[in-house]
């Protein structure tokens, strides 16, 4: 089996670089199911330990168990690209699945998004997350458990609070803010001077501390590791390893529709124009496509979410039908998923889709809210907003130390859990070692502050 | 393109070492073992724990622990991309009948899975214990020194062979070849046995009377108090003997003994007159309980009513019970009532107290106010 999987895949390579895909090698291994439940879970083939991991492996061992979960493949993008293969799957699905994981490649390689976080991070995620678990570790065996697991309790939760437009190795604010250098003397300020009255010239601002930070901050990750006042350096450490992976994550996040869709688009054209393949393989293999692209459950006739393979596959297919493949690849390399549905999501493929927006009320009533375009493609869209997480920043770190943030609740339409952000309050607290303060909206849209 | 071709390989067998998920896991298990040790007296309160906790062990119950995030409050309505035919206004899933919270949780946060700890009683207990740094029961001073018996104590050269203490006679041949040239392996010199001795041992029977007021005033929040600091109190008197027998009286205005099983659902009625269960205390414990065999404990729970006119008699057979017993506990379960003078009963516990009798008494509010009474009363008796 691994011999014809390995004949398969070389064909396939070839295909596709016949037909233009340009990517990074990729490394293919066969691992055990257990291995794939792991990296689903982690992220990462290996990471840092913390027990909410173990929360999550738990949950997808029991969606396994149930069914409702398969995993096909995992692909790590880099240079070069890892991708993990089940070694339970068919050689038919493992076939596609390799052809898939060359549509990612190729997708990972020219993707502008892609490519700057590629570009930022050199290319070897997986060997850079283990040497933080390794870091890690080792600050378990000389800090113990209890402290190290502080730091990753309150690292963890920011996970998603990183500006992604900053570079990952990030310099601090500048010292002091530029001066402003005195106006050469001209005629015209020369006579402003001499005018009667004037108002005596300011004496010079005492030098003032620059605000910090000096414009409301997104990246608390980041913040903390810089500006925490009483943080051990392997503990800046911890927060910095977190922020890594999490900009690691961030393009496979923003750009889930079109790159599960370019994938698929590719897996279905390799196969398709793959002569060598045997015909009942092949077979299966479409098989196994039409699961994984189509849009709802086989006894459904509604979704309530919507297949980001089968939404992606049915765009990528209509570009590349009306405006041709050269198109697609311009497109593949400038947009991310915002651009991407709102571009190319069209009334017609609304409406050829069956996409509507649902709306479920506190009595478990949901409804068919609209068909209308914008709004399908801003509940697509929704939840994918500023990495998926609510809009909080570092206000002020204020003289005594404390940590001020906020919660943008305006552009977020409404206040924060507050059982929930007093929680992560409390694990920031505990490795800031000051007081932590977060402003945010109550119920009624009245300003309140929780303390921690 | 690439210089460098793709690769495939199977076995990198490195991962198999270990299992990162389920080491995380044991990891979030112990931090619920924390969370629910932190959490006993609630997880305790309903279970039918009295008998035999030494096989007894409880499940618990228990949710995931959540790394929580921050997250936007719940709105008032939720709305999603979804596929699929069925025109604006479509109904896709009918309100659930049950309202609102069990719908928007399942609706939202998936299926939720819970899992059960299972618990053994004694390590709850010991927990307990620790965490509340109590002092062990002291037994009864000058309990009469009978029941003599062998116990072991030092060693001989000679004794029975049953009795040869092995590791002992090996370190006899250690030190001794240590010493010589050429030695033997063992010597007849090298032997020692355990010799026993025949000693007086003070007795390690308890006893505990647990007395409960089923009057009609006593409501079942009341009972539940009850029922739970008579758990701990007995757990605790379990810890210090080794074979402790226990004695359910309930009364209002007269008294009955009861098995376990139905001690705690009794409902009487009517007067209190608490002086009924005293006299048949102290019954139980001249026919059953021979004092100086027996370290014996009175606990008694109530509402701290009782009728007028049997005030002297309750407080002349508690005094003799005291003067018996090693020590006697009151809890007043109406803790969370107003009132401006203390009961009836805890009138006469104070008076026995002043006269230096081993009494204490405790107000139950609350499942916190068990902990405090427990605190108390076995604070008091290491100092009675």
């Amino acid at each position: 089996m691994n011999d014809a999987l390995r004949d398969y895949v070389a064909g396939l390579e070839a295909l596709a670089r016949r037909l233009g895909l340009a990517y990074f090698p990729v490394d293919f291994e066969l691992v055990p199911s257990s291995l794939m439940t792991e990296i689903a879970v982690y992220g990462l083939p290996v990471r840092m330990p913390h027990w909410s991991f173990g929360v999550r492996y738990i949950h997808q061992l029991v969606r396994q168990a149930m069914g409702h979960s398969r995993i096909f493949e995992v692909m790590f993008p880099g240079d070069p690209c890892r991708a993990y293969l089940m070694d339970g799957n068919t050689l038919a699905e493992n076939t596609l699945v390799a052809a898939h994981v060359l549509g990612h490649a190729d997708f990972a390689r020219n993707n502008a998004l892609f490519a700057r976080f590629h570009e930022m991070a050199g290319g070897n995620i997986i060997e850079m997350a283990a040497s933080h678990a390794r870091r890690i570790d080792r600050a378990i065996a000389e800090e113990g458990l209890a402290r190290v697991e502080a730091v990753l309790d309150a690292a963890l939760a920011l996970e998603s609070h990183v500006d992604v437009t900053q570079p990952l190795h990030r310099a601090p604010y500048p010292a002091e803010p530029p001066q402003q250098t005195p106006a050469a003397p001209d005629a015209f300020r020369a006579r402003f001077e001499r005018l009667p009255g004037a108002p005596a010239r300011a004496a010079p601002a005492a030098r003032e501390r620059p605000p910090l930070p000096p414009y409301p901050e997104p990246d608390l990750l980041w913040f903390i590791a810089q500006y925490g006042p009483d943080l051990a350096p392997w503990e800046r450490d911890v927060f910095l390893a977190v922020r890594a992976e999490s900009l690691y994550f961030y393009p496979v996040f923003a750009c889930q529709i079109m790159n599960e869709g370019w994938a698929s688009y590719w897996h279905a054209r390799l196969l398709r124009e793959a002569d060598f393949l045997p015909q009942d393989l092949y077979v299966s293999a479409i098989k196994a496509h039409s699961d994984v692209v189509r849009p709802f459950a086989a006894d459904e006739q509604v979704a309530l979410a919507v297949n980001p393979y089968h939404l992606g596959f049915a765009l990528w297919e209509r570009i590349v039908e009306r405006e041709g493949l050269a198109h697609a690849r311009r497109v593949r390399c400038e947009e991310d998923d915002f651009g991407f549905v709102r571009n190319y999501l069209d009334r017609e493929t609304v409406e050829s889709l069956d996409l509507f927006v649902w709306e479920q009320k506190n009595d478990g009533e949901i409804r068919v809210r609209s068909r209308d375009l914008a709004a399908v493609r801003e509940a697509i869209l929704a939840p994918k907003y500023n990495y998926g997480a609510p809009r909080v920043f570092v206000r002020a770190l204020a003289l005594d130390g404390s940590l001020e943030l906020e919660h943008d609740a305006a552009t977020d339409g409404r206040g924060l859990d507050p059982a929930r952000a007093r929680a992560v309050l409390g694990y920031v607290r505990r490795v800031w070692r000051r007081p932590v303060r977060l402003t945010t909206v109550d119920a009624r849209g009245a300003k309140i502050q929780l303390d921690a | 393109m690439t210089e460098r071709a793709s690769g495939m390989t199977a076995q990198t067998p490195w991962y198999e070492l270990f299992s990162r998920g389920a080491r995380d896991w044991l990891r979030h298990n112990q931090k619920v073992r924390e969370a629910v040790r932190a959490n006993l007296p609630e997880l305790l309160a309903g279970a039918d724990l009295i008998t035999h906790p030494q096989d007894r062990t409880v499940l618990v119950p228990v949710r995931f622990l959540e790394h929580a995030r921050f997250r936007l409050a719940d709105a008032e309505s939720h709305a999603g991309a979804g596929q699929g035919k069925g025109e604006a206004g479509a109904v896709l899933r009918p309100a659930s009948p049950r309202g609102a919270p069990a719908a928007g949780g399942a609706g939202r946060e998936g299926n939720e899975i819970r899992f059960v700890l299972e618990l053994k009683v004694d390590e709850i207990v010991d927990w307990l214990w620790e965490e509340l740094a109590l002092p062990d029961l002291k037994p009864k001073r000058g309990a009469a020194l009978d029941e003599p018996d062998y116990v072991r104590e030092g060693w001989d050269r000679r004794g029975a062979r049953a009795r040869l203490d092995r590791r002992r006679t090996v370190k006899e041949a250690v030190k001794r070849r240590a010493m010589q040239t050429a030695p033997l392996p063992f010597t007849n010199d090298d032997l020692r046995f355990r010799q026993l001795v025949r000693r007086a041992t003070p007795a390690v029977n308890a006893a505990v009377i647990f007395a409960l007021d089923v009057s009609g005033s006593m409501q079942e929040a009341e009972r539940r108090l009850a029922k739970t600091f008579f758990f701990f109190a007995l757990q605790g008197v379990r810890r210090r003997y080794a074979k402790v027998e226990t004695v359910f009286l309930a009364h209002a205005v007269d008294a009955w003994e009861f098995p376990e099983a139905q001690f705690f659902q009794v409902a009487g009625g009517g007067g209190t007159i608490a002086s009924s269960v005293f006299r048949l205390a102290r019954e139980q414990l001249a026919r059953r309980f021979d004092p100086a065999r027996y370290n014996a404990y009175l606990f008694y729970a109530s509402d701290g009513e009782n009728a007028a006119e049997d005030r002297a008699a309750a407080a002349q057979l508690l005094a003799e019970l005291a003067a018996q017993l090693n020590y006697v506990g009151y809890v007043e379960t109406d803790g969370a009532r107003f009132r401006p003078h203390a009961s009836a009963m805890a009138e006469i516990f104070a008076e026995l107290k002043a006269r230096g009798l081993p009494v204490g008494a405790a107000r139950l509010a609350s499942l916190d106010d068990v902990w405090t009474a427990i605190r108390l009363f076995f604070r008091e008796q290491a100092t009675a």
